[in-house]
């Protein structure tokens, strides 16, 4: 078979996503014969240390996975820890896990949306430049992630890597004029991501279209963050529980990150054009205001407007942190008491990047003995790959470096954590 | 003195209004262990490569350029790297660690007075 013409896109060292990864794409002839998203960022066996330990230590444990969604990690262990232990933390113990979570949500998307996708907006290498000519726009990104820090903080008692977040609940609870402080801030934040989301809303996007299975929590009433039944537009409703009888990950040779899939349907999409989709019709009045004003709707499915759905979910996290605040009481007990027990639980959340899923299994006295820990960039690798084919396909004629830059802007509308892809252990990979 | 985690919001926020700052970081280079950088970001920009051991890939080699392009730079910015020996779960310091971090400790002192008589 006559070959026109073979070329080769790389990026050795993908910028602007947390962790180490590359890209590649092969197209020979004029059709891409190859895409591969290389996760090369080394392994670090989670999973394999937290066996032998204690159930309570899980969600400090895990929450070192990822410096940018350590809550994600707290409150999916919590959840699994307190499911295997038959108990539920509710109330005001579950409105706080939400409103930190809010906190977390408002620094993560203010650092994708303005630090690492904006720059591929406008034309930047890097946030660093993109500073250099619109120094009021990363400013008011710093303001904004500031105020997330300043939730984490005060609810968290840190601003990375809370400390205050334990199974069953709290060690201490905020006294109501602690978060009072936060509301000026809040509101300040709220208008800044209205902002955001009219801003993002009028960049270019590339004209790009893929028909998705998306997946996202589902929680009545509720926008999807802290929990909820795993669905999808395409049918799925399942409790948490039958996750594994769902989703099967597998190991690909050119990356050491798995990759996740729906059994006998494939690939699918998780994050905020999943969430967006799913609960558009659950946002508070001001975020759908702002989901309207920039033209989205629940069909979305151009995975380059993921940055203004992020830039909706600011103004959402910064609103229904509002609305928690002002709805909030002081608990009697900062804490539920957890019994260990032996048995099998599991917890999912959204982080920022889509659902991040935690199974335990215990020994009667809370040992681990067992764990698995399925993170979004996982879950996203395969229809990463997917757009990645799809973009290539539709611009052939767009020479080779401005190519290159499309590929790694359709990597990071997926706004990729490779340090939490690569958090895994499989032992049948380490017996190879 | 703070304690900061690296992130560059809360660290541009911390240095906010001050005329001089020194930052004490960790640095895996692959130099000898305990050995000190000490990098003027006043006069030359700071290497990323030096100081990006961060899993939010903005850290202080970000921030610090961040601030500069914002003009929130302190006319004055001092960043000492020491070489870990091992960056291993539950490690205490390695003792030529410990004796760069007196070493350190020491030297940022004496800028510090320096400084402060200049004034």
């Amino acid at each position: 078979m006559a070959r026109a013409r073979t070329r080769t896109i790389k990026t050795d060292y993908l910028a602007r996503v947390e962790g180490e990864g590359a890209m590649r794409v092969k197209i020979a002839g004029g059709v891409v014969e190859e895409v591969k998203l290389d996760i090369y960022e080394p392994p670090r066996f989670f999973e394999a240390f937290l066996r032998g330990r204690a159930f309570t230590e899980a969600p400090d444990i895990t929450a070192r996975i990822c410096g940018i969604c350590p809550v994600a990690y707290q409150m999916s262990a919590c959840h699994a820890m307190e499911d295997a232990c038959g108990v539920e933390v509710g109330g005001q113990l579950r409105a706080l896990r939400r409103l930190l979570y809010c906190g977390e949500w408002i620094e993560s998307h203010t650092l994708h949306v303005y630090m690492l996708h904006l720059p591929d907006f406008l034309g930047y290498e890097s946030a660093i430049e993109l500073a250099r000519d619109h120094p009021e726009t990363v400013a008011k990104a710093l303001e904004l992630k500031k105020i997330g820090n300043e939730v984490m903080t005060v609810v968290g008692g840190r601003e990375v890597h809370p400390i205050n977040v334990r199974v069953g609940g709290w060690y201490r609870a905020p006294r109501k004029k602690e978060l009072q402080p936060l509301v000026e801030k809040l509101e300040r934040a709220r208008e800044i991501a209205l902002e955001t989301a009219r801003f993002t809303a009028a960049l270019d996007f590339p004209d790009y279209e893929q028909d998705y299975e998306l997946v996202a929590l589902d929680e009545a009433g509720e926008y999807p963050i802290d929990l909820g039944r795993i669905v999808s537009n395409r049918g799925l409703d399942i409790a948490v529980s039958d996750y594994d009888d769902h989703f099967v990950e597998e190991h690909v040779e050119w990356s050491n990150a798995l990759h996740s899939q729906l059994r006998e349907r494939g690939s699918y999409l998780c994050g905020p054009l999943a969430r967006f989709a799913l609960g558009a019709g659950r946002l508070t009045p001001v975020a759908a205001e702002a989901a309207k004003e920039a033209g989205l709707e629940p069909g979305e499915r151009n995975p380059f407007r993921s940055i203004v759905v992020r830039s909706v979910e600011l103004v959402y996290a910064a609103d229904e942190a509002l609305r928690l605040i002002a709805e909030y009481e002081e608990p009697d007990a900062p804490t539920v008491e957890v019994e260990p027990r032996a048995g099998v639980g599991h917890g999912c959340t959204e982080a920022p990047r889509g659902i991040l899923y935690h199974r335990y299994e215990l020994d009667a006295d809370g040992t681990i003995l067992d764990a698995k820990i399925v993170p979004p960039t996982s879950q996203n690798q395969r229809t990463i790959e997917e757009d990645l084919r799809g973009v290539v396909e539709r611009s052939l004629d767009v020479p080779d470096e401005e190519l290159a830059l499309l590929c790694e802007q359709t990597i990071r509308n997926y706004d990729p954590c490779i340090s939490c892809a690569t958090h895994f252990l499989t032992l049948e990979v380490e017996r190879r | 003195m703070l304690e900061r985690e690296g992130e560059p919001s809360g660290l541009i926020d911390a240095w906010e209004g001050v005329d001089a700052v020194w930052l004490v970081d960790a640095v895996s280079s692959g130099a000898e262990p305990g050995t000190v950088h000490r990098h003027d970001a006043s006069e030359r920009e700071l290497p990323a490569a030096l100081f990006r051991t961060s899993t939010h890939h903005m850290g202080l080699a970000e921030a610090v350029e961040l601030a500069r392009a914002l003009g929130r730079l302190p006319e004055r910015t001092v960043v000492y790297g020491i070489e870990g020996a091992s960056f291993r779960t539950g490690e205490t310091l390695s003792p030529e660690v410990e004796t760069a971090v007196v070493q350190v400790a020491d030297a940022v002192r004496e800028e510090v007075a320096e400084c402060t008589r200049r004034r």
